[in-house]
């Protein structure tokens, strides 16, 4: 089969690899009729998650039709068509039972890996490096999936391609965001980053019944959509200073409730600010850049809540520790627990609340995917969201 | 808490390392003392009692003797001491030469006894010092871990599933099969890296349904290793906390280390692997496979996996 390989920093092709094949009991394979490529594929691109090896295969959001299933699966079926949760969760551990899908304490493999750096293991994620398990991803033709009986979700034909394989990750990721909030009437909540994730946690935070919804990005195409599509007000942070504005706006208080939506690889107005962080992330004295973190600890209102569903792999520099403990902060982090979301925000697309087909900026044949990855990375051509079609 | 190390294990705590130094030292005892007590007599014993020279060396030698036996008997660095020991030996059996030299008639040949006297003793003291020293390092390579999971089942479930030792190659990766004779007795056979074998019979010596086993391997094995596993209720309902404590000592020379890499560089991760394996099996009842994992030594159930790269090999 083709599929989209990771050939080392900045590099993917599509190359031919054999067939995945079922490997335990509960494994379906699924034949992928739409993937995507989201940003925290870009991480990968750009080399900053370790334990990738030349030739892993890329993509943790994809759908398809189920072409074969383990003997232990009797949910789905071959025809089914599914749409396939990014963490790769068994059901049956104590963090799935409690709905922490993405903490399944059985799924990654590699776990003792994992633990070194982080402790503890979080689950398993399709074409997400051997540090989460080495999984294929599903950038594919086909792609085998583990605890097929847990993860994936039949979609109904009256929902499109294009919408249910936002429920892969960045819906119900922007979603989780917002959710974590706890977002209460009259509140408002500011969110960075206005890549698919970010823009769905400012659509969720609406849904969830915020008041003001507030974007913070620098590329005035995505701060566009956040205003004209989800009535959200804006700062381009390379514009304006975002401190000073969000105060302003919230007459001295602070956003309730603030979304980190951007993760290890945020810009700085400041191009000092900027290339500091850049020479420490290359000389690997931090792994990440957390502008977006630091400012949404520094902007939110006390006692409020900051909400980090953008993706960090390692370590943070200059975290402010003293406005973070002396102003009452909560932290809620997470890889969204998409299991949980599936079902629910499926509902919601059904009833029209929400069509999140809405990101989609370019559609491309599988075989174009190096042409999607560079065009993503560079922001080209108002690039948000890029679908392949196998 | 009982510990594994409670179990007796001949092969790991013989009864050589405790009481050769102690012998040894009790010579030294006698053998400084009677010098220090009675030179005289024992230069004529021994055939030296012409020299004037004598006179001086036998209580040196006898203080050296005491400082051996303080030594061995404090019970601290025994191979240090044993081989001080036999470094004396040496020494005696340099100047008893010299003495052989000039000497004739029936001194020589008191002379030429006591030499074959001390000659005997060296030989004991060599081997004492050689035997203190293997137990010694025998000891310093044997491995003890302790090691917990918890595992979403009771401990009912867990322990069923362990007890039956033919269910450990499942989730044990160095394991290649455990053969149950009997409801005591079992076979064991590991295979690492490059055909490397290694086997042993083993039995259980504390089996408390529900609550632990406890094995060790039979005499004989060329790996003596013993283990307990625990199956404790863990707090708040999360299941059991499944706690192994385990040692063997593996031998010197290339069996040993042949089994150093069975193991790997962190045999403790390993262990932890498997339990986590074990936790993976009764939970969700299969071991979690990848097709890129895991790249470690290759062992029946990670044979079942593709290899970690998914290019074909003729294109990497
Ligand atoms: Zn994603
Ligand atoms: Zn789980």
């Amino acid at each position: 089969m083709k599929a989209t390989a990771w050939m080392g920093t900045d590099s993917v092709k599509v190359i031919d690899v054999p067939d995945p094949k079922i490997m335990n009991a509960r494994d379906a394979i699924v034949r992928i009729s739409t993937t995507a490529i989201c940003g925290s594929d870009l991480h990968l691109y750009h080399g900053y998650i370790p334990a990738m090896r030349k030739g892993d295969i890329l993509g943790h959001e994809f759908m398809g039709e189920v072409v074969e299933v383990g003997p232990q699966v009797r949910n789905l079926k071959p025809g089914d068509r599914v749409v396939v949760p990014f963490p790769i969760s068994c059901g049956h551990c104590s963090s799935c039972q409690r709905g922490l899908y993405s903490v399944c304490e059985n799924s990654n493999p590699n776990a003792g890996i994992a633990e070194k750096i982080m402790g503890h293991s979080p689950a398993g994620i399709f074409g997400y490096s051997h540090l989460l398990g080495g999984y294929a991803g599903g950038q594919a033709e086909y792609a085998r999936v583990p605890f097929a009986d847990v993860g994936p979700l039949k979609v109904p034909d009256d929902v499109r391609d294009d919408q249910a394989v936002m429920l892969a990750d960045v819906f119900p990721t922007g979603y989780m965001g917002a959710e974590m909030c706890d977002i209460k009437p009259g509140q408002v909540i500011a969110v960075w980053g206005a890549g698919p994730v970010g823009l769905f946690a400012a659509a969720s935070a609406r849904l969830l019944g915020a008041e003001r919804v507030i974007v913070i990005d620098r590329f005035p195409y995505r701060l566009r959509l956040a205003e004209e599509h989800l009535g959200a007000e804006t700062i381009n942070y390379e514009q304006a200073d975002v401190l000073d504005t969000l105060n302003e706006m919230t007459a001295g208080r602070g956003p309730d409730a603030c979304i980190d939506a951007v993760g290890l690889e945020s810009h700085h107005g400041n191009t000092a600010m900027y290339a500091y962080d850049r020479a420490k992330q290359v000389a690997r004295v931090e792994t990440e850049r957390p502008f977006a973190l630091r400012q949404a600890i520094l902007a939110c209102r006390s006692g409020g809540v900051v909400s980090v569903v953008g993706a960090y792999g390692g370590f943070v520099d200059k975290f402010p520790m003293g406005a973070f403990m002396n102003r009452s902060l909560i932290m809620r982090t997470g890889q969204c627990h998409v299991q949980r979301y599936t079902r629910p925000l499926l509902e919601r697309i059904q009833r029209g609340e929400i069509d999140p087909s809405f990101i989609v900026s370019h559609r491309m044949p599988l075989r174009d995917a190096p042409k999607g990855y560079k065009i993503f990375q560079k922001k080209q051509d108002d690039c948000t969201k890029v679908l392949l079609t196998v | 808490m009982d510990r594994v190390d409670s179990v007796l294990l001949p092969e790991l705590d013989g009864p050589v390392p405790a009481t050769l130094p102690s012998t040894l030292g009790l010579l030294s005892l006698a053998l400084g003392i009677g010098a220090l007590v009675a030179p005289g007599p024992l230069a004529r014993l021994t055939g030296v009692d012409d020299s004037a020279a004598a006179r001086m060396v036998i209580p040196a030698v006898g203080l050296r003797e005491l400082g051996s036996a303080a030594g061995l008997l404090s019970g601290r660095r025994p191979a240090g001491w044993a081989w001080s020991r036999v470094a004396g030996d040496a020494m005696d059996l340099t100047l008893l030469g010299r003495a052989l030299a000039d000497r004739s008639g029936e001194r020589r040949h008191r002379l030429t006894l006591t030499t074959a006297l001390i000659a005997g003793v060296t030989a004991v003291d060599v081997f004492a010092a050689v035997r203190i020293r293997r137990a010694q390092q025998a000891r310093a390579r044997m491995i003890r871990m302790n090691i917990g999971v918890t595992v979403n089942r009771s401990p009912a479930e867990a322990y069923r599933f362990w007890r039956d030792m033919e269910n450990l190659p499942r989730f044990m990766a160095h394991l290649e099969s455990v053969r149950a004779d009997d409801l005591r007795r079992s076979h064991w056979i590991a295979r690492g890296p490059a055909g490397h074998r290694v086997e042993w019979d083993a039995e259980i010596i504390d089996d408390q349904p529900n609550k632990s086993i406890t094995w060790r391997s039979l005499p004989g094995a060329r790996v003596p290793n013993a283990g307990r596993v625990r199956f404790v209720p863990a707090p708040g309902d999360r299941g059991t906390e499944v706690r192994v404590e385990l040692r063997y000592a593996p031998p010197a020379g290339a069996l040993g280390r042949a089994v150093a890499k069975l193991f790997g560089e962190e045999p403790e991760q390993q262990v932890r692997d498997d339990l986590r394996r074990f936790k993976q099996v009764l939970e969700t009842g299969e071991v979690v496979r990848s097709e890129g994992s895991p790249n470690g030594i290759s062992v029946r159930q990670q044979a079942m996996q593709r290899p970690a790269q998914p290019l074909p090999a003729s294109r990497r």
